[in-house]
């Protein structure tokens, strides 16, 4: 084993390192500020880097590393860290993304007072998930779980003038707090159940992989579906997928980050390194399968008539990561972990991009834009690169990915198959109606003097757009080079020359319509607009599910708590400030006696001693 | 014999008592007091005289205490001329700074 992995820990204190510095500097220093912030990612991506490359050699060995953290009488709680090519890979991924994406705010918070706050909170973030990344068993795990909860919620919230961010920042830390009940209920089953109540993920591995009977299946189906809940909140799957949209009030460097590519992408990784506890429920995956595929279908729907472009791309991550879930169901771990790191790309790709158009229109709303294309070249080659590997088009890496996936379901259940192509179908016409609205024909009001960005913004949109184009060859039908390396050789790839007709298929098919209604406008969609008006307002709306929690959740809630809110007030506060009034009352009275003449007191003295005397002599007539 | 000393003492000393804590004018609390330790003295005589363990020592001790009346009177009417030029009255009850 090599030295380098060996000092892996080292890698989350950079930013962590970044983040201490920034936050002593304060708001002073602004240049200096962006410098360290970019440093710190930089050192974490150089020293990635290496360990990538140190282990890409076939059959390396886990490093695993752990001191005592707590012992409790015979029980001793230890945290450390692990190397193993997922999270080796998951470490790239990070610190590469947050690399690109702090390069790029260089140039899209320039103007922001609060511009070193921001790198503060980015570099806190990559420390977190990098923390997470390396953890080594499931409570580490759990804290910085939390804490990347915690940057979100403070980046999400970070323009917090704002009324809607603040109320977003609230929303994304409440809802992802279901899911985190979830978790935390997996975590103590596992410390329930576990011998030696041992909560790393080598044991949870060899305890679950041996089917040792040490744990019944029922518990088993239970703490996976637990986990599966933690996922739901944390990757924004259906119920629990209605922060994420909202969560785009933030800086789009952010969206980009944080809610496209890496912390939406924690509840995949979470599943898949506990993969073991899935696969020995049969349950448990098919629930996985099924929210899935349900989402990745339900939020491709929702996008479809968003108008907002930042929303359209959110809805289109809810229904990506639906796709990895759906993987991960269908027992396919190299899928759903494949298709998280080329998302992590594109998806950061076409954030940042759309955070160069707003830069340069000042609005989000498609309608509003147009004609972008001469005014905004690099932006543009690099958003139809995204688009297209989104859309999954071949050799664009999300083609790959997909594939993967879809010749998973192929195999094993039609239904999802079916659900995935759908998916994908409509990833096609929602991409290409972003993308003619936003870039072809002719120039609106909005769009005149738009402007390319500046190179910082510029550099890593063709980086990612470099990523997103070739990362997929990692793995092909013909060359499972990715699975082998991610699982020791157990997945292998297959070519299936249907799955890869099909998917091109409805992807081009996808396109074709969206140009003809929205490039050559040829057909149009407005009558849809009139005959099912409801139809269009029911998907612009996502299906009513945030009024749907109001009216089921959060409103009885408030009604509940004005209640118990009344009765602490005038229950509860009315005994108190009876007590207090009584007692002042006594004090009032009291204070009376105190009026400063001698002879009251000398008078209260002498009844005092009449008293005193009376009770010494009258006790020797008592019995 | 020395019972009805004692009660001319008490009743002295309740008279003192009574007139140090009504009267208005501090003239006349001054003057109360004076009462009260002349009814004291009375017991001591009394007691030397007609007590348990008769004795010269208690005639001898009132004429100290009458030494120490008279230097408390001088005192005390002493405050009372200086509280006079203060404040403009000899009234009791307006003395009330130990109130605040």
């Amino acid at each position: 084993m090599d030295k380098l992995t060996q000092t892996a820990w080292l890698i989350p204190l950079f930013p962590l390192a970044a983040f201490l510095i920034l936050t002593a500097l304060g708001r002073s220093y602004r240049r200096v500020g962006v410098l360290i912030g970019i440093v710190g990612s930089f050192a974490a991506f150089l020293f990635s880097l290496f360990i990538v490359v140190d282990r890409l050699g076939a059959n390396q060995v886990d490093y695993n590393y752990s001191i005592e953290w707590l012992a409790i009488g015979d029980y001793s709680l230890r945290i450390g860290f692990e190397i193993t090519n997922l999270t080796t890979l998951m470490l790239a991924v990070v610190t590469l993304v947050s690399l690109l994406v702090q390069l790029y705010s260089a140039g899209y918070m320039k103007d922001d007072e609060r511009i070193t706050v921001f790198y503060g909170y980015v570099s806190l973030f990559t420390f977190s998930m990098l923390g997470l990344v390396l953890s080594d068993n499931l409570l580490s795990f759990y804290i910085f779980w939390e804490l990347v909860g915690v940057c979100s919620f403070l980046l999400i919230g970070f323009w917090f003038t704002l009324p809607k961010a603040r109320a977003a920042a609230k929303k994304a830390f409440i809802v992802t707090r279901v899911g985190d009940v979830g978790l935390l209920l997996a975590i103590l089953l596992l410390f329930w159940y576990m011998p030696e109540h041992a909560l790393d993920f080598t044991t949870i591995q060899s305890v679950f992989d041996g089917q040792s009977g040490a744990i019944t299946n029922g518990i088993t189906t239970l703490i996976a579906l637990l986990l599966f809940v933690g996922a739901i909140g944390k990757s924004g799957q259906f119920p629990l997928h209605v922060w994420l949209p909202d969560a785009m009030e933030g800086p789009t460097p952010i969206s980009a980050l944080i809610h496209a590519a890496t912390m939406v992408a924690a509840g995949v990784f979470l599943i898949a390194r506990t993969f073991d506890i899935f696969q020995d429920s049969a349950a448990a995956m098919e629930t996985i399968a099924y929210v899935g595929g349900f989402t990745a279908i339900f939020a491709a729907t929702i996008a479809l008539a968003q108008n907002d472009i930042k929303r359209i791309l959110a809805y289109s991550t809810v229904s990506q990561l639906g796709y990895m879930m759906m993987a991960l169901g269908l027992g396919s771990l190299t899928g759903g972990i494949f298709h998280l790191f080329t998302h992590a790309f594109f998806k950061a790709l076409l954030f940042l991009g759309a955070g160069s158009i707003i830069h340069a229109v000042h609005t989000q709303n498609i309608n509003e834009m147009g004609g972008l294309r001469s005014k905004m070249s690099v932006t543009t080659w690099t958003f139809a690169i995204g688009a297209l590997a989104l859309i999954g088009i071949p050799p664009f890496s999300g083609f790959w990915s997909k594939d993967l996936i879809l010749s998973a379901a192929w195999e094993t259940n039609p239904l999802l198959f079916g659900a995935g192509l759908a998916a994908a179908f409509l990833t096609a016409l929602y991409m290409s109606r972003l993308f003619f609205l936003v870039f072809m024909g002719k120039p609106s009001a909005a769009s005149m003097d738009a402007q390319e960005s500046r190179a910082v913004m510029t550099l890593p949109l063709i980086v990612l757009a470099v990523l997103a184009a070739v990362s997929g060859f990692v793995e092909t039908p013909w060359n499972g080079w990715l699975g082998t390396w991610l699982t020791d050789g157990s997945e292998e790839a297959h070519a299936s020359g249907a799955v890869i007709a099909y998917s091109v298929a409805v992807g081009l098919l996808g396109i074709y319509i969206g140009w003809l209604a929205y490039g050559k406008r040829s057909i149009s969609f407005a009558a849809w607009h009139e005959r099912l008006p409801w139809l269009v307002r029911l998907l612009e709306r996502g299906y009513y599910n945030d009024e749907l929690y109001s009216a089921v959740i959060i409103k009885p809630l408030k009604l509940l708590g004005n209640v118990l809110l009344a009765f602490d007030t005038y229950v509860i506060g009315g005994i108190v400030r009876i007590a207090g009034a009584a007692v002042s009352t006594a004090g009032r009275a009291a204070a009376r006696l105190q009026n400063g003449q001698a002879q009251t007191y000398s008078l209260a003295a002498a009844i005092g001693l009449v008293v005193l005397v009376a009770a010494i002599v009258g006790r020797r007539f008592l019995p | 014999m020395l019972a009805s000393y004692l009660t001319v003492a008490a009743m002295l000393f309740c008279i003192g008592l009574y007139g140090a804590l009504v009267k208005r004018n501090a003239v006349v609390v001054l003057l109360c007091l004076e009462l009260m330790l002349n009814a004291v003295n009375l017991n001591l005589v009394a007691f030397s005289k007609y007590g348990v363990v008769p004795s010269l020592t208690g005639q001898i001790f009132s004429l100290f205490t009458i030494t120490v009346a008279a230097a408390e009177a001088a005192i005390g009417v002493a405050i009372l001329i200086a509280l006079f030029r203060m404040r403009g009255t000899v009234n009791v009850d307006e003395f009330d700074k130990m109130r605040r």
